[in-house]
């Protein structure tokens, strides 16, 4: 099997989910009393990077089948909205709000967001380099 | 029932075409199963919304059994099983197995993880006063590997395999790797999933 160069998405991308969970956990473990934002938005922060610089990378990388990787990574998307919109309703109805409740939020967003990104790339980088050209005519011939 | 065709390794570029074999059609996404997980979505809203406690109850056992269940089940006992089968009947038992995966897994550990916070709201558990409260942060690090794991590594194969078993020609190199993949990740959270055990086994004999 002819392997492409690729970057490491998946490897950055469980990196950030592990940042997002680190940060859900803090949190939780410290409610409902009063908790320090500060790591909690540091490892918001570093997670919404590394998902922001996987997609830049995946961007840069020539070939892709973003054909294939939109069309998977949407219905995950509306999937995984769904899971995270589940998750900030059980939150919402425990009165958090506040601070706790933006970063909860912003969380929740983060992980929805590199989840459908996972799965996309996963899916995406097993097509075979002729199709991924198709899909990239395709795209390009759409978006005209 | 539509048919498609999977080749498999033998033939190499220039010789003879690797043999074809029929593998069955079938739905990455099993559209009859999704009024289910609605229906028990829509329990789970309902029941966090009453905040009684037997649905919650009802409804985080039933999940978290099924989660640690099928974790425990297809990385130890299913996986060996599937390694071993002919080619033609591990194709068959994936296009079988693996979209109703995509279905069951993400249910359950939704269902599983948003009964059990609000559970643990309405029991108080989650006050960071309560007397086990190490217990219980403990419980969200596993909780929280398993979900990387499962997130990042168990789901994008699940369905990257069915994806590719849904090519006109599948390559066999590509679902071996991402069969292995699954299995191991469901392998790992399983092992994950006595930790669970313990930790919940303890928190309920106080």
């Amino acid at each position: 099997m002819s392997e492409r160069r690729l970057p490491p998405v998946t490897q950055l991308g469980m990196l950030s989910l592990a940042l997002i969970v680190a940060a859900v956990i803090y949190l939780s473990a410290h409610l409902p009393h009063h908790v320090s934002l500060g790591p909690a938005i540091a490892l918001l922060a570093a997670s919404a990077l590394l998902l922001a610089g996987n997609v830049l990378a995946l961007a840069r990388t020539r070939g892709f089948a973003w054909a294939r990787f939109i069309e998977v990574a949407r219905w995950a998307l509306l999937a995984y909205s769904i899971i995270a919109g589940m998750i900030e309703y059980v939150f919402l109805r425990n009165h958090t709000s506040g601070g706790p409740l933006i970063v909860m939020t912003l969380s929740l967003l983060v992980f929805a967001l590199t989840v459908p990104v996972l799965i996309g790339f996963t899916v995406a980088r097993y097509v075979e380099e002729d199709a991924a050209s198709a899909d990239v005519a395709s795209a390009d011939v759409a978006s005209a | 029932m539509a048919q498609a065709v999977v080749s498999y390794p033998g033939g190499v570029a220039g010789s003879a075409p690797a043999p074809a074999m029929e593998r069955p059609d079938f739905q990455v996404v099993p559209r009859a199963g999704l009024p289910i997980v609605a229906a028990v979505l829509v329990a789970v809203i309902v029941a966090i919304a009453v905040n009684e406690l037997w649905p919650l109850m009802f409804l985080h056992v039933v999940g978290g059994a099924a989660w640690t269940v099928i974790d425990l089940f297809l990385g130890f006992v299913l996986g060996p099983i599937i390694g071993r089968l002919s080619i033609p009947a591990r194709v068959e038992f994936t296009t079988k197995l693996m979209p109703k995966m995509v279905l069951i897994m993400p249910t359950a550990v939704t269902v599983t993880l948003a009964a059990g916070w609000q559970l643990a709201a309405h029991m108080g558990t989650v006050d960071s006063g309560y007397h086990l409260h190490g217990w219980i942060v403990a419980s969200y690090i596993v909780v929280g590997i398993m979900a990387v794991i499962a997130l990042g590594l168990l789901e994008p194969a699940n369905i990257a395999v069915l994806v590719e078993m849904k090519k006109p020609r599948p390559n066999p190199e590509v679902i071996e790797r991402l069969m292995k993949r699954f299995i191991y990740s469901a392998g790992a959270t399983g092992l994950m999933q006595v930790a669970t055990f313990v930790i919940m086994t303890h928190l309920a004999t106080g």
